[in-house]
C-alpha cells in the first residue's frame, strides 16, 4: 500500500532483472507431465512455475451436483507450502478460493461442457515455485491441460499480467514487482476468437491507462498463444 | 416460457422486469449508525436487496511490512437468512470473492489514512473489521455491500484507550477517510449493458464487469465476473459507464 513505492524497481529503464518494460520472462511449456492425469502441462514464466493436470469429461458424484442440460467445470488452484519465501500454510486460503473460482471462470468459455451433461471436467494446477504471475500462469497450463486431454474446445486460454511501477506501464510482474506495484491487472482471454474471459485489476489508473495495459496484454497473449500452439504439436512430433 | 427465458426477451425488447431503463439504478436507501455497539455501520438498500455492514476497532500488531499502518480485514457472511440459495456454514467462493473485491475497492483507493491509525510503531495499530452481512438477496449485492462498507467507514469512530484497554463507547475521533469509492457492475447480456440487476436477470447475464471508481475519476479495482466473455471495446465502454454511474451514488452520501 502506502510507503512501499521507495523500492527502485526501474532503473534506466530496465527492470531488476534486466528486462524491458514491455519483455516477458523466459518462458518454457511442456506437456503430458503426468501421466496419470488425463491431460497436464508444466509451465514456466520465469522462476513461477505451474503443474496443471485434467480429468475429464468423467461422471460427476454426487448424483445431486449433477447439471442435466450441461457438464461442470471444477478447479483447483493451489499452492505448494514451499513455492514461497515463507512456508506458506497448507490448504486453500481465501486468496487461493478465489483464484480457483475466477479461473474457472476463465476456462470455462472455452469448453464445449453442454456436450457434457451429467459429467465433471476436473482441472487442478498446483505453483510449485512462486515469483509473481501465479495465476496466469496457472490458467495457461491449464489450458493446455485441458486441451492435451482431448477435451472440446473453442480455442484456448491464454493469460498474462500487466501493472504499473514506477509510472510505467509493465508486462509480467515478478513477486517484488507485484508486491510493490502501484497496480497489477491480470489478464486472460481466447486469442483466436479476442474475447477476454479474465480481468482483474487493483490500483489506480485512469480510463486511457487501462485502455493501454489491456492492449498491451492482448499483444502478449497473441506471443505466448503462438508458445502454446507449439508446446501442443511437440506431443504429436 | 421459462423465467429465464421471459427475462432475456423483456431485455431484447428494451425492457426490464421492474420498468427501470438499462442505466438506471433502484431506489437506494442508506441508513448510517444502525447498530449501537458497533464503532461503524450503516444498513443500504438497493430495492429489495439489503445489507448491513458493521464496523469494530481493536488493537492489534501491524505487519512486518507495514510497521506504521493500520490493518484493514473485510469479511461477508452469506447468511441463510437471506436466501434459499444460501447455506449456513464457512463462507463459499462468492462470500469470499465478494469481500476480497470490496477490500481491494477500500485499500487500492486509498480511502483510509492507515498511517494515521498507528499508535506505537511496530507494536501497537488499530485493526479495522469490516463485516458484510446480506440480509436479503434479491440481486446486486457486489455494489450494495460497497457502499454499505463505505457508508459505515465513513461513520466510524476511533474509540478512546487507557493502557491496553479499549473504552467502548467513548471516542477520541473519526475514522480518518480521505476517499469515497463507489462500485458500480455493469452487466451485458447479448448487446445490451445494464446496472443494478435483479436477481432474476443475474441469472441471465453473460458477463459482468465490476468497477470502483474514486471521485478523481481514477479507477481503483476491476473484477469480471460470470462466465461469459467481452471483448476489448465493451470493456472499454462497461468502464464508461461505471465512471459516469458512480458520480449518482456518490451524490447520496
Amino acid at each position: 500500500m502506502t510507503g512501499k513505492s521507495d523500492v527502485k524497481l526501474l532503473v534506466d529503464g530496465k527492470r531488476l532483472d534486466g528486462r524491458a518494460p514491455l519483455e516477458l520472462r523466459p518462458i518454457e511449456m511442456k506437456v503430458d507431465v503426468v501421466s496419470r492425469a488425463d491431460g497436464s502441462a508444466m509451465v514456466k514464466f520465469g522462476n513461477t512455475i505451474a503443474i496443471a493436470t485434467a480429468y475429464g469429461p468423467r461422471p460427476l458424484y454426487p448424483k445431486h451436483l449433477q447439471e442435466n442440460r450441461s457438464g461442470i467445470l471444477r478447479c483447483r488452484y493451489n499452492m505448494a507450502p514451499f513455492s514461497t519465501t515463507d512456508r506458506k500454510s497448507p490448504g486453500p486460503d481465501r486468496r487461493s478460493i478465489e483464484l480457483s473460482k475466477v479461473i474457472r471462470l476463465a476456462l470455462e468459455p472455452a469448453i464445449f461442457l453442454e456436450e457434457f451433461p451429467k459429467a465433471t471436467i476436473d482441472v487442478f494446477v498446483e505453483i510449485v515455485q512462486a515469483d509473481g504471475s501465479t495465476r496466469v500462469t496457472a490458467i495457461n497450463a491449464a489450458s493446455l491441460a485441458l486441451a492435451t486431454a482431448g477435451v472440446p474446445m473453442r480455442d484456448l486460454v491464454t493469460a498474462c499480467s500487466v501493472g504499473k511501477i514506477n509510472n510505467t506501464l509493465i508486462l509480467d510482474l515478478t513477486g517484488i514487482e507485484d508486491n510493490n506495484s502501484e497496480c497489477d491487472m491480470a489478464f486472460a482471454m481466447m486469442p483466436g476468437k479476442e474475447k477476454v474471459t479474465l480481468l482483474q485489476m487493483d490500483g489506480l489508473l485512469t480510463e486511457e491507462e487501462i485502455k493501454n495495459l489491456i492492449k498491451i496484454a492482448k499483444d502478449a497473449c497473441l506471443k505466448i498463444y503462438e508458445m502454446q500452439k507449439k508446446a501442443i504439436k511437440e506431443k504429436f512430433k | 416460457m421459462n423465467m429465464d427465458e421471459y427475462v432475456l426477451e423483456m431485455i431484447e425488447n428494451g425492457k426490464r422486469m421492474d420498468g427501470r431503463k438499462f442505466e438506471e439504478f433502484r431506489k437506494i436507501e442508506i441508513v448510517p449508525n444502525v447498530i449501537k455497539n458497533a464503532e461503524g455501520s450503516a444498513l443500504v438498500k438497493f430495492g429489495e436487496t439489503q445489507v448491513i455492514v458493521g464496523v469494530k476497532l481493536e488493537l492489534g500488531e501491524p505487519f512486518e511490512d507495514t510497521p506504521n499502518e493500520g490493518i484493514l480485514v473485510v469479511n461477508a457472511e452469506f447468511s441463510p437468512l437471506a436466501s434459499p440459495d444460501f447455506e449456513a456454514g464457512p463462507p463459499g467462493e462468492d462470500a469470499i470473492e465478494l469481500a476480497r473485491v470490496v477490500d481491494r475497492g477500500i485499500r487500492s483507493s486509498r480511502t483510509i489514512k492507515m498511517e494515521e491509525l498507528c499508535i506505537e510503531p511496530g507494536k501497537k495499530v488499530w485493526c479495522v473489521y469490516v463485516d458484510i452481512h446480506i440480509i436479503n438477496h434479491k440481486g446486486n449485492l457486489l455494489d450494495v455491500s460497497a457502499l454499505a462498507s463505505l457508508v459505515a467507514l465513513l461513520n466510524t469512530k476511533i474509540p478512546k484507550i487507557e493502557g491496553e484497554k479499549i473504552l467502548r463507547g467513548e471516542f477520541e475521533k473519526n475514522l480518518p477517510i480521505q476517499f469515497k469509492p463507489i462500485n458500480v457492475s455493469v452487466c451485458k447480456i447479448k448487446d445490451k449493458f445494464l446496472i443494478d440487476p435483479l436477481l432474476e436477470e443475474e441469472e441471465v447475464i453473460e458477463a459482468r464487469l465490476s468497477v470502483c471508481v474514486r471521485e478523481d475519476g481514477k479507477i481503483c479495482a476491476i473484477q469480471k465476473q460470470d462466465s461469459g466473455t467481452l471483448t476489448l471495446e465493451e470493456i472499454e465502454k462497461m468502464i464508461k459507464i461505471a465512471v459516469e454511474k458512480s458520480k449518482e451514488i456518490r451524490e447520496l452520501i
